[in-house]
């Protein structure tokens, strides 16, 4: 990034909270689908490859923070999706708990593999790995976001 | 093994470089080369998960640091100034204890099993019955939600408490 691009970055944040130039702008709102659906084909295909809910999460939440960065702190856009991240996170963690309360509801231990394993290397197979993955993966890319949100939000209680 | 030692020299001279540069975009960049031999480490260690998290996560904090930087200041102000006389005290109980660090490290190295032979029994029964327990092929996976789920719930209770403070603390509402 040149000097130049910073020093119009900065001014038009200041004034209008524009974001940055087109250029990044049209790359950003091109590539961030993309980057959405890695995130998601890394968390349902958790049980078969490298990767999971952790990592898968945390990617859903680089597509949204680069969205974030690249079109500039819109104050009513922030606010809204930092209530939407909340939410979600919280869904994120009460599936979790709730699949780990499955076992014990059922009559077994807390964490029993409950649904049917399946084939190996098939799409549909390990049991309940799969939902705690989904699980996880909403869960930390809610947080991560929220963290982001909230943080980037400051500036408003700065100027107030 | 070679590269395993070269990229450490790597990370080590990155590490110093983050700590002594002026300009603290730089010292980000420095920190972002830390994180990304550690990502090659994995990698190298047949670690693809761990690599997988740990290129994103430091893809993260590299942009955070970038765009906290881009919207303060770009120089570091405590570079240059030399050691205050308040800092000797710090400075002395770091080397004392670095050194007692080092030392038992050495000791504990030394009684280590040699790499790739684990000595315990439980993992080798997780890597000799897990496909046929689980049904999962991503052995990792196998492990923290299957064997391990309690203590992936742990974790997962650690990030929300996590957010919940961060959310807290920064909070619009109520503020003024």
């Amino acid at each position: 990034m040149t000097n130049n691009n910073i020093n119009t970055n900065q001014s038009s944040q200041k004034s209008t909270g524009n974001g940055m130039t087109v250029i990044v702008k049209t790359i950003a709102r091109f590539i961030a689908g993309f980057i959405f659906l890695y995130g998601c084909y890394i968390i349902l295909h958790g049980h078969l490859t490298p990767g999971g809910g952790f990592a898968g999460g945390v990617i859903l939440s680089a597509s949204f923070i680069l969205l974030v960065l690249a079109f500039g702190a819109v104050e009513i856009r922030e606010r809204s999706s930092y209530f939407f991240a909340s939410i979600f996170e919280s869904i994120g963690g009460l599936m979790f708990l709730f699949i780990a309360l499955l076992g014990l509801l059922t009559g077994t231990f807390f964490f029993t593999n409950l649904l049917a394993k399946g084939t190996p290397l098939k799409i549909l197979s390990a049991g309940i790995i799969p939902l705690a993955n989904i699980a996880i993966g909403i869960k930390v890319g809610a947080g991560l976001l929220s963290i982001f949100l909230a943080l980037a939000a400051t500036h408003y209680l700065m100027k107030e | 093994m070679i590269e395993l030692y070269l990229l450490s020299i790597a990370m080590l001279a990155a590490a110093i470089v983050a700590i002594e540069i002026k300009d603290l975009l730089a010292a980000a960049v420095a920190m972002g080369i830390v994180g990304f031999s550690v990502a090659i480490m994995f990698i190298l260690v047949q670690a693809p998960d761990l690599a997988i998290v740990q290129i994103v996560v430091e893809i993260l904090t590299v942009v955070f640091f970038a765009a906290a930087i881009l919207k303060t200041t770009h120089t570091d102000t405590t570079i240059g100034k030399g050691i205050q006389t308040e800092a000797i005290f710090p400075v002395i109980t770091f080397f004392i204890f670095g050194t007692l660090f080092i030392l038992l490290t050495i000791y504990g190295i030394r009684a280590l099993p040699p790499f790739g032979s684990p000595i315990m029994k439980v993992a080798s029964h997780y890597i000799e019955y897990g496909l046929a327990q689980t049904g999962a092929s991503n052995i990792v996976s196998a492990i923290i939600l299957d064997y391990r789920g309690y203590d992936t719930f742990g974790e997962a209770v650690v990030l929300f408490t996590s957010v919940l403070g961060v959310v807290t603390i920064m909070r619009v509402k109520g503020r003024i």
